[in-house]
C-alpha cells in the first residue's frame, strides 16, 4: 500500500491552500488521477477531494457566453440543451469523448488536466526514459510505437498527443479558463513541450479551475465537431476538427472562420492559418481543399503516424463544407 | 412436445425432443445478472493472503538482482517468492508430454524468455501491500536483444502444427495445375498477434490442507487441470478439488493450466495459507497465451470456367523460443474449395514472446481470413460473381482427402443467407455504390467453417425415487450456456421435465466432462449425458418389465418408452408407471448408470465433418477518410442439430461480432525495440465496442447428420469468426477498390 493523505476541502480557498502543499492533488472524477495512479505516473502524498464543493457544477448560458462550472459532469454538459443549440462543437466534442461511464465521471475541470495517453508515459515500470516524466530522462516514444503521437508542436523532447476532444472546441471558441480571480485564455493554459513537456498547463501549485468560459458568437452557434477514428466510441482521434463559421448577409461569404485540431498536435491546435487563408473569401470546394491543407503546415512524422498528416486536412476541410452547406 | 425414447439406442436425431430444440433461457442468467454468480476472485477463505505477480520488463536476458529486502520490510507484506525459495516440484516444468499442456515458467531460475514472464510473487496481507511490494522489488536485468516480428529470426519448418498436424500436405501437383491455368492470382495477408482478452482475468483462490488442494479458478477443462497440477506436485489427481462454475470467457485462454495459475498454488504452499492470484490486465499480454501473428501467401490458378486448378496456401507463423504451438492457417485450404491440385505448408520462426495458444478458431480464423480474400480476389480475376466463383468450386467431397461429408448443407445456407442480404443486385466491379450521404457502400461474402470435433467425456446419471433425476458432468460454463444445454439434453436422456433434473457442472469432482474448446463442448459431453441417460433408463425398465407387479411385465426394453418420467408399453399407451412407483416397489431410493461421450472410429475413418456457413457484409467507408463501418452482417449456419436455438445464434452472433474484430480492430503493436506490447489495456487494445456492432442476423439453416454422433450435434462456438472476417474485408475491396492485406484494415490503408 502506498499511503497517501485524503483531504475533504471545505471550501474553493481551503482546496487551494491545500493543493498548494508539495504533492498534493486535487480530486474531481478521478477518471485520469486513479488511472494514473494505477499505472505508476501520479504518486499523490496528499488527495484533496473537491467533489463536494457546492457551487462549481453550474452551467449558464446567455447571450454574451456560456460560464461551466469546473465540476460540471461531461456528459451533463453535453447534453445541455443551451450548450447544444448556442455551442454545438462543444456538445459534439463531448459526446465522441472517453465512453457513456466515464463522461458520467469526469469533470470538466478534470477534463482539461487530462494527460496524454502516449504509451510510454504510462508505463514508468518498462519505459524509466520519459521527460514528460522525469524531465532529461529522455523520450521512449521517439523511435518507437508512434501511430497514436503527434505530428505538430512536437519537439525533440517529447512527441506526446494531446488526446482530448474537448479542449479543442475550447481553443476554437476563444474559450477562457477561470483560476478563481484570474483567467487564461485556453490557448495560452495548454504548454507546447519544448524543452520542458513536464509542464503541460498553465497553472501553478494552490491555483484550481473553477470555471470555464465560453464566448458566444456567431460561429460558435453554427459549429460542428468531426472525429474521425477506426473505431466508432471509445477511442481517440486520428485526427478531429472544430469548426464554427459566420457568413456575411450574402450568405456565401465568409465573416469568421474557427479552425482547431485534434488528434494531431501536442496540445489542442488552433489552426489560424486556415482560418485566415478563407476568411473574406467565398466559400467554395477548391478553396476550402486547398486552405485546409495549411492546417498541417509544419507537420513532422515519425513514422507510423504520417498518416494523420493526410487526414487531418480532410477532415478540416469536411468540417468547413458541412458548416457551410447548413445555412 | 413429449420425448419419446426409445431404448433401442434409435438415433436421436431423427426423434423430437422435449427439451432439446426449445429455446430456453440461461439457467444461470439470474444469477450472473444479479451479481450472484460467484466467479473464481469471488471467493475468499479464512485467513486467505493476496498474491501478486511480478513480471518481467525486459523480452529476453536475466534477472540480475531483486531487492527482496525492500519488499518484505513493505508494511502487511508476508513473502515474497523468487527462485531462491520457491517450493519443489516434481517435475521439471519445461517438461511437455502432450500438445495440450504448457511448458511453464514457474521461477524455475533467474532466465527471462519474454516480456511479462513472471520473475518473483509477492504475498501480503492486502492487495495493496502485494501491489506495492511487487513494485519495490526494482528488478535489475541483463538484457538481450529482443527477437520480434515475422522476420525477427531465422525460419525453420515446424515438426507439427496445431495440435500436431503436418505442416506440410499436398494433393496433386501445384506447379502443373497453375501452370495449366487461365488465369492466375497470386497474394500475401498479413495478421497480427491477438490477445484473448476474456473479460475475467485469471484468477486462483487455493488452499492447501496436507496434500489435499481445494482450488478455485476458471478452466475450460477440468480433469486435464487436475491432471496437470497432480503431476507438478506430485500428488493424486482425486486430492485436488478443482471449482470452475462460471468462467467470465475462454476463448482458448483457460484451456490449459498457466504459470501464474501454478504459482498461486505454490504461493499459498509457501507460506501456509490460502492465497488468492488474479492477473491485471496487462499482465495476460504474456503468460496466457494468444493468437499467432501470421503472413500467408495464397496462389490460385482457375482454368477458363472459374474452376480452380491449384490452391496454394503458404503461412508463416511464429511461435516461443522454448514452446511448440504453431497457428495451423495454412490447412484452411484443406476442406473447403475443390481442386485436383492443393498444397498447404507452413513455417516459423522463434520469437521472444509468451507461447502463442488456441484462441478462437485457432488456425481457422487466421487461415480464413486469407482464403476467403484470395477466393474473392481469384472470382474477380475471372469476371465472376464471388457466389456463382464459389458455387462453381464447391466441394462435394472433402477436398483434401476425397471423403464424403458426413453432411453439408453448404449450399443451403449460401442460397438462405445471399436471399436475404440481398446480394443478387451486387454490381460486379467495386466503387459503384454509394448511399445517400456519399459513403462508399461495399459488399462482400465469405464461406465459414469448422469441423466436427469430438473429445472424451463422462457423466452419471441417476434416478430417485421421488421421480427426479440427477445427472453430473464436470462440464464448463464459459458463457456459451452450458448449465442450460447439457440440462435439456440431461431431460431428454431421462425422460424428464427439466425442471425435475437436478445437473452438476463446474467441478472436478464430477464424471470428467473433457474440455470446452475446438466448439465439441456440446456434442462430446452431450453425447455422454445422452448415454448415461440412457442407461439408467435401461436399468429402471429392467426393473419393471421383470417384475410381474408391473404393468410393463414382459413388455421387454425394446417395447418400453420413457417420457415425462413414465414407463410405457410402446404397443399400448395406456399402460405404464412412473419411475417413482418402479423404484419403490423395488425398494430402491436411487438407481444410476454412467455414459461415455467420444467421437466414433468407423465414421471418424468414413466421414469428413465439418460445420457450414455462408456470411455477407455491407461496409460503409468514407470515401475521404477511409473511415470503416460494418452495417450489416447476415449469416446462415449449418451444424447438425440445435439444441437451443437461442443461445446458438448467441454463439454465432459472438462470432460474427468477432469476425468484425478481426477484420477491422483487433491488434498487439509491439514495440520492436524492447519487445513489448504496447497497447496491453482495453482501452488501446481495440475490440468493436456496440456502436460498430451493426444488425447482426444468424439464420439456422436445418442439417440431419447421422454421422457425427447420435444427437446429430456438430459445434457452433467458433465458426462464426470464420467466414465473417473475409467477407468484411471483401466488402471493404468492394467499396474501395483497395484490397486489404493486412489486417485489422485501418483508415491509413485506405487514405490512398
Amino acid at each position: 500500500m502506498r499511503d497517501f493523505s485524503y483531504l475533504r476541502a471545505a471550501s474553493v480557498d481551503a482546496a487551494r491552500q491545500a493543493a498548494a502543499l508539495p504533492g498534493a492533488m486535487l480530486l474531481a472524477g478521478g477518471t485520469t488521477l486513479i488511472d494514473l495512479a494505477k499505472c505508476g505516473v501520479a504518486e499523490p502524498e496528499t488527495l484533496v477531494d473537491i467533489t463536494h464543493l457546492k457551487g462549481l457544477n453550474g452551467i449558464e448560458v446567455s447571450e454574451r457566453s456560456a460560464i461551466i462550472g469546473a465540476l460540471a459532469k461531461m456528459g451533463h454538459v453535453a447534453d445541455h440543451a443551451d450548450i447544444k443549440s448556442r455551442f454545438p462543437a462543444v456538445s459534439e466534442a463531448l459526446w465522441q469523448a472517453a465512453s457513456a461511464q466515464i463522461r458520467n465521471m469526469a469533470t470538466i475541470g478534470g477534463n482539461l488536466m487530462q494527460r496524454t495517453r502516449c504509451p510510454y508515459f504510462r508505463d514508468p515500470a518498462n519505459f524509466p526514459a520519459c521527460n514528460k516524466r522525469e524531465p532529461g530522462s529522455g523520450c521512449s516514444a521517439i523511435g518507437g510505437v508512434t501511430k497514436g503521437h503527434a505530428v505538430l508542436g512536437t519537439s525533440d523532447a517529447c512527441i506526446a498527443m494531446y488526446p482530448g476532444d474537448l479542449a479543442v472546441a475550447l481553443v476554437a471558441f476563444d474559450a477562457v479558463v477561470h483560476l478563481g480571480q484570474s483567467q487564461v485564455p485556453v490557448d495560452d493554459f495548454f504548454l507546447l513541450p519544448g524543452t520542458t513537456p513536464d509542464r503541460e498547463h498553465a497553472i501553478e501549485p494552490g491555483e484550481m479551475i473553477t470555471a470555464i468560459e465560453i464566448p458566444g458568437s456567431a460561429s460558435a452557434r453554427r459549429s460542428t465537431y468531426l472525429k474521425i477514428r477506426d473505431r466508432q466510441s471509445y477511442e481517440f482521434a486520428a485526427a478531429s476538427a472544430a469548426v464554427g463559421i459566420e457568413f456575411e448577409a450574402d450568405g456565401r461569404t465568409i465573416r469568421d472562420l474557427r479552425v482547431a485540431l485534434g488528434g494531431v498536435a501536442t496540445k489542442p491546435w488552433r489552426a489560424r492559418a486556415v482560418e485566415d487563408a478563407l476568411k473574406g473569401k467565398v466559400l467554395e470546394p477548391d478553396a476550402v481543399r486547398a486552405a485546409s491543407l495549411l492546417a498541417v503546415e509544419g507537420a513532422t512524422d515519425h513514422g507510423a503516424n504520417h498518416y494523420k498528416i493526410e487526414l487531418a486536412p480532410r477532415v478540416v476541410a469536411r468540417a468547413i463544407l458541412k458548416m457551410g452547406e447548413t445555412a | 412436445m413429449t420425448l419419446e425414447l426409445s431404448l433401442n439406442q434409435q438415433p436421436a436425431h431423427a426423434r423430437q425432443g422435449s427439451s432439446i430444440g426449445q429455446p430456453l433461457t440461461r439457467r444461470d442468467g439470474f444469477l450472473k445478472v444479479t451479481g450472484g454468480a460467484r466467479y473464481a476472485a469471488d471467493n475468499h477463505p479464512p485467513g486467505m493472503l493476496y498474491a501478486v505477480l511480478a513480471v518481467s520488463s525486459i523480452a529476453r536476458g536475466r534477472v540480475a538482482a531483486l531487492d527482496t529486502e525492500a519488499a518484505k520490510a513493505h508494511k502487511g507484506v508476508v513473502e515474497v517468492m523468487t527462485p531462491k525459495n520457491r517450493p519443489a516440484l516434481a517435475i521439471d516444468p519445461d517438461a511437455k508430454d502432450n500438445p495440450f499442456m504448457f511448458r511453464l515458467d514457474l521461477l524455475q531460475n533467474d532466465q527471462v524468455r519474454y516480456p511479462n514472464q513472471s520473475i518473483a510473487v509477492v504475498i501480503a496481507e492486502t492487495l495493496e501491500a502485494a501491489t506495492e511490494g511487487a513494485a519495490l522489488l526494482s528488478p535489475r536485468y541483463e538484457a538481450l536483444p529482443a527477437r520480434v516480428g515475422l522476420d525477427g529470426a531465422k525460419s525453420f519448418v515446424p515438426r507439427g502444427v496445431g495440435i500436431g498436424g503436418p505442416a506440410v500436405q499436398h494433393k496433386g501437383d501445384v506447379e502443373t495445375g497453375l501452370r495449366s491455368a487461365k488465369t492466375r492470382i497470386e497474394a500475401t495477408y498479413e495478421t497480427p498477434a491477438q490477445y484473448h482478452n476474456a473479460m475475467e482475468p485469471h484468477a486462483i483462490v487455493v488452499a492447501w490442507d496436507g496434500d489435499r488442494l481445494s482450488i478455485d479458478t476458471p478452466s475450460q477443462g477440468l480433469a486435464m487441470a487436475q491432471g496437470r497440477i497432480a503431476g507438478l506436485f506430485g500428488i493424486a489427481p482425486e486430492n485436488i478439488h478443482i471449482r470452475s462454475p462460471f468462467l467470465g470467457g475462454g476463448f482458448g485462454s483457460k484451456g490449459m493450466i498457466s504459470g501464474p495459475q501454478v504459482l498461486g498454488i505454490l504461493a499459498a504452499r509457501l507460506v501456509g495459507r490460502p492465497v488468492k492470484l488474479v492477473l491485471r490486465r496487462e499482465q495476460m499480454y504474456g503468460p496466457v497465451g494468444h493468437r499467432a501473428p501470421t503472413r500467408q501467401t495464397l496462389r490460385m490458378g482457375m482454368d477458363g470456367e472459374g474452376r480452380l486448378t491449384a490452391i496454394d496456401h503458404h503461412a508463416r507463423t511464429a511461435s516461443s523460443t522454448f514452446d511448440d504451438f504453431f497457428e495451423p492457417a495454412a490447412d484452411a485450404s484443406h476442406t473447403l474449395y475443390a481442386s485436383p491440385a492443393i498444397a498447404t505448408s507452413h513455417d516459423a520462426v522463434r520469437l521472444d514472446t509468451g507461447t502463442p495458444l488456441f484462441m478462437r478458431a485457432p488456425g481457422e480464423a487466421t487461415g480464413s481470413i486469407a482464403l476467403e480474400s484470395a477466393i474473392d480476389e481469384a472470382a474477380h480475376a475471372c469476371g465472376m460473381d464471388p457466389l456463382e466463383f464459389r458455387l462453381r468450386n464447391y466441394a462435394e467431397v472433402e477436398p483434401m482427402t476425397g471423403k464424403p461429408f458426413s453432411s453439408k448443407a453448404l449450399r443451403e445456407c449460401y442460397r438462405q443467407a445471399a436471399e436475404t442480404f440481398g446480394w443478387a443486385s451486387r454490381p460486379l466491379q467495386p466503387r459503384l455504390m454509394r448511399d445517400a450521404d456519399g459513403f462508399l457502400t461495399g459488399w462482400g461474402m465469405g464461406t465459414a467453417t469448422f469441423p466436427a470435433l469430438m473429445f472424451q467425456a463422462e457423466a452419471r446419471a441417476v434416478l430417485r425415487s421421488d421421480g427426479s433425476g440427477l445427472m453430473e458432468t464436470g462440464a464448463q460454463d464459459m458463457g456459451q450456456g452450458a448449465w442450460t444445454a447439457f440440462a435439456q439434453i440431461a431431460a431428454d436422456g431421462l425422460g424428464l421435465d427439466i425442471d425435475r433434473v437436478e445437473f452438476r457442472a463446474g467441478s472436478s469432482d464430477l464424471p470428467n466432462a473433457g474440455i470446452a474448446g475446438g466448439s465439441g463442448h456440446t456434442a462430446t459431453a452431450g453425447m455422454a449425458i445422452h448415454n448415461a441417460g440412457a442407461a439408467v433408463i435401461a436399468r429402471l425398465a429392467d426393473l419393471a418389465t421383470g417384475n410381474e407387479a408391473s404393468p410393463l411385465f414382459g413388455a421387454g426394453n425394446e417395447g418400453v418408452l420413457a417420457r415425462g418420467g413414465r414407463l410405457y408399453r410402446r404397443d399400448d399407451e395406456s399402460r405404464g408407471e412412473s419411475y417413482a412407483e418402479i423404484l419403490m416397489r423395488a425398494g430402491l431410493t436411487e438407481i444410476e448408470a454412467h455414459g461415455k461421450g467420444a467421437p466414433d472410429p468407423a465414421s471418424q475413418e468414413t466421414y469428413a465433418k465439418h460445420a457450414h456457413g455462408a456470411v455477407f457484409a455491407e461496409v460503409k467507408v468514407d470515401p475521404d477518410f477511409g473511415q470503416i463501418r460494418v452495417t450489416r452482417l447476415v449469416g446462415a449456419f449449418a451444424a447438425g442439430r440445435v439444441i437451443n436455438p437461442r443461445l446458438v445464434r448467441s454463439q454465432y452472433y459472438g462470432g460474427m461480432i468477432w469476425g468484425i474484430s478481426f477484420a477491422l480492430h483487433e491488434e498487439a503493436i509491439t514495440d520492436r525495440r524492447s519487445g513489448r506490447i504496447q497497447n496491453a489495456n482495453l482501452a488501446e487494445y481495440h475490440v468493436p465496442v456496440n456502436a460498430d456492432v451493426p444488425s447482426v442476423e444468424a439464420l439456422l439453416v436445418h442439417e440431419d447428420d447421422p454421422y457425427v454422433n447420435a444427437l446429430g450435434i456438430k459445434g457452433v462456438g467458433e465458426i462464426g469468426i470464420t467466414g465473417t472476417a473475409g467477407a468484411i474485408a471483401n466488402a471493404v475491396w468492394h467499396a474501395t477498390g483497395v484490397r486489404p492485406r493486412r489486417f485489422p484494415i485501418r483508415i491509413e490503408d485506405l487514405l490512398g
